[in-house]
């Protein structure tokens, strides 16, 4: 696509195509965004969901609960 | 307790983990973001095609090691949430603010932007461009700032009140929070100490570039710029870290006394320029703190105070609530026994703040509620067992603060011979020892990484036992799980995190060493 084709489109088209350009042209992007997604999938997928739950969603369900629970370790401690 | 000892042991090494392979990719990206923007500057100035592939060059490696290293910060926010329940609870909105404002800043600005910086060579004009690297660059630095107010504000929780009907600390000011000393300080120090880690960086890539002889040109482009902005950063970051001293012998003056390994305070208090701490040394015991010193008279008065007479209180001054004007009068501070006590009064208060808002009875619920508010800086003494319970690890903290502070002279002398070497290169290339410079350019990389992490080491080891300072120590804030679970995730970030360190270590050189056999004069891509 040419520079000038580029300035007659609209502002979103030249904004998919400077990614959209800009992914197929890369080269040690790819194997960066290999990495990129893997390393995200084993944060959000693998560690968030399997290891790392919100410990006082899990124990109360409302914010009341939350605060009763704090207030229990730190005023009954 | 023993269980309860073993997982606040064993999240804290977990978070320091984390927080530690996370910060070896962050500063590489705040130096070379401003590095590469100092290039692009240059190569718009001149329209030199030999800066715009130097440029583009660097961008490479800022590019692998951004990708890399995003995200990997994220993992800190899951610990929050699940090892450290009740701190998360307890700091409500506090914490949040700055956090959102980060994750908005680093949305917009740098995932924006860095798509134009990459992509955007030949689709906007070179003036955009340039904008887009520098807002990437700036982007960063932002980001990096709302994690530092967060963490500024642990070491000297201000701008906030507690609220008794929710166990939550509520913002009263944003700015206070935001400009608090301790933060601008913090701010301040950690950029510009990237500056100084980015400028070594470059210096060190060209290093081995040039024991290999390869597009000397381009390693002395990338020299001028690398070593400037690391004059510039090491300089400031001594400047600041001279402001960051004055701050924290302010509002941790326990902190400042296990950097030096001062038991007992003075006036006109000596600064230790190297030490041995004596390992068996406890506090009240009477041995000396030290098998072995050299110090330098006045120096930690005029560090703590800026005036070379004041009066600089050890960790036994602390505990027991002593200080001194400087006519030697005796100032009485609170002693961490009446401080213990104040704080399970605060305890009872807000047992009988819940009872009376439970009755009903809202006039006593809010007289008890500004009587806390009062007091409340005393509240996490309550759970001390003893006053030497808050006192972090002096060993660990004096010696790397010291390893910090000798590294920053060294730096200091490696980058303004760099930065002489630019503008002489004639005695570099005539020199038979020019091999050997550019072996302890190589080597000063992983240095400066160390550096770098001392510094955290002392800024967190140093506050100990505190996840808030004087608010909350680290086994209140702890979440009610097994010591088992906590070390099952620190093994698989342990794996996690190397795989990723390797990862950018071997794709950085990858790179590196491919495209520093093309030639660098030219624009290849």
């Amino acid at each position: 696509m040419s520079d000038n084709q580029a300035t007659k489109q609209g502002f979103w088209s030249q904004v998919f195509h400077l990614y959209y350009d800009g992914f197929r042209s890369m080269t040690v992007g790819k194997t960066l965004w290999l990495i990129i997604g893997i390393k995200l999938f084993i944060f959000f997928v693998i560690i968030k969901m399997l290891f790392f739950p919100n410990f006082l969603s899990s124990k109360c369900d409302t914010d009341e609960q939350k605060t009763e629970y704090v207030r229990h370790q730190l005023v009954d401690r | 307790m023993e269980e309860l000892i073993n997982v606040v042991d064993w999240s804290r090494a977990q978070f320091a983990l984390t927080a530690i392979y996370h910060w070896l990719f962050v500063p590489l990206t705040l130096g070379l973001g401003i590095i590469v923007a100092v290039m692009e500057t240059i190569y718009l100035k001149t329209k030199s095609e030999k800066w715009l592939a130097t440029t583009k060059f660097w961008m490479t490696i800022f590019g692998v090691n951004f990708a890399i290293g995003v995200a990997t910060g994220i993992i800190l926010e899951f610990e929050f949430g699940t090892n450290w329940s009740n701190y998360s609870w307890f700091v409500g909105d506090i914490f949040g603010a700055p956090l959102a404002v980060e994750g908005i800043l680093a949305f917009f600005m740098e995932s924006t932007f860095i798509a134009v910086m990459f992509f955007g060579w030949k689709k906007v004009s070179p003036k955009f461009h340039l904008a887009a690297t520098w807002l990437t660059a700036i982007g960063a630095s932002l980001s990096a700032l709302w994690i530092l107010v967060a963490n500024a504000w642990m070491q000297y929780p201000t701008g906030c009140e507690f609220n008794p009907a929710t166990m939550r600390n509520e913002m009263t000011s944003f700015a206070a929070v935001a400009l608090s000393p301790m933060a601008v300080s913090k701010f301040l120090h950690t950029v510009l100490s990237a500056w100084t880690l980015g400028g070594v960086f470059v210096c060190g890539v060209c290093g081995w570039m040039m024991l290999k002889k390869r597009n000397m040109d381009h390693c002395w482009r990338s020299l001028k710029v690398g070593a400037w902005v690391g004059v510039i950063g090491i300089v400031m970051t001594m400047i600041t870290g001279d402001t960051s001293a004055v701050t924290v012998a302010k509002y941790q003056p326990m902190k400042l006394a296990a950097m030096e390994g001062l038991y007992k305070g003075n006036h006109e208090q000596s600064i230790v320029a190297f030490g041995i701490l004596n390992p068996s040394k406890q506090a009240f015991d009477e041995q000396d703190p030290y098998l072995f010193d050299i110090s330098i008279p006045y120096g930690l008065s005029f560090l703590a105070t800026h005036d070379f007479h004041a009066f600089v209180p050890g960790i036994e001054d602390i505990i027991n609530g002593k200080s001194y004007d400087n006519e030697g009068n005796e100032i009485n501070t609170v002693s961490y026994a009446e401080r213990m006590e104040r704080g399970k009064q605060l305890q009872e208060m807000m047992a009988q703040y819940d009872q009376a808002a439970r009755s009903g009875n809202q006039v006593v619920a809010d007289s008890l509620k500004t009587a806390i508010n009062a007091d409340f800086k005393h509240f996490g003494y309550a759970y001390l067992d003893k006053p030497e319970e808050a006192i972090p690890n002096v060993p660990l903290t004096f010696y790397t603060f010291h390893f910090m502070v000798t590294v920053g002279g060294y730096l200091m002398l490696f980058l303004l011979l760099a930065l002489f070497f630019v503008y002489k290169p004639q005695i570099l290339a005539k020199a038979k020892w020019a091999k050997w410079w550019h072996i302890l350019a190589i080597v000063t990389v992983p240095l400066t990484y160390l550096c770098s992490a001392s510094g955290w080491i002392v800024a967190e080891v140093g506050r100990q036992p505190w996840t808030i300072q004087d608010l909350m120590p680290n086994k209140v804030a702890i979440s009610d799980l097994s010591a088992g679970y906590v070390q099952i995730t620190f093994w698989i970030f342990a794996v996690v995190f190397t795989a990723l360190l390797i990862a950018d270590i071997g794709i950085i050189c990858k790179q590196i060493s491919k495209r520093s056999q093309t030639n660098l004069d030219t624009v290849n891509d």
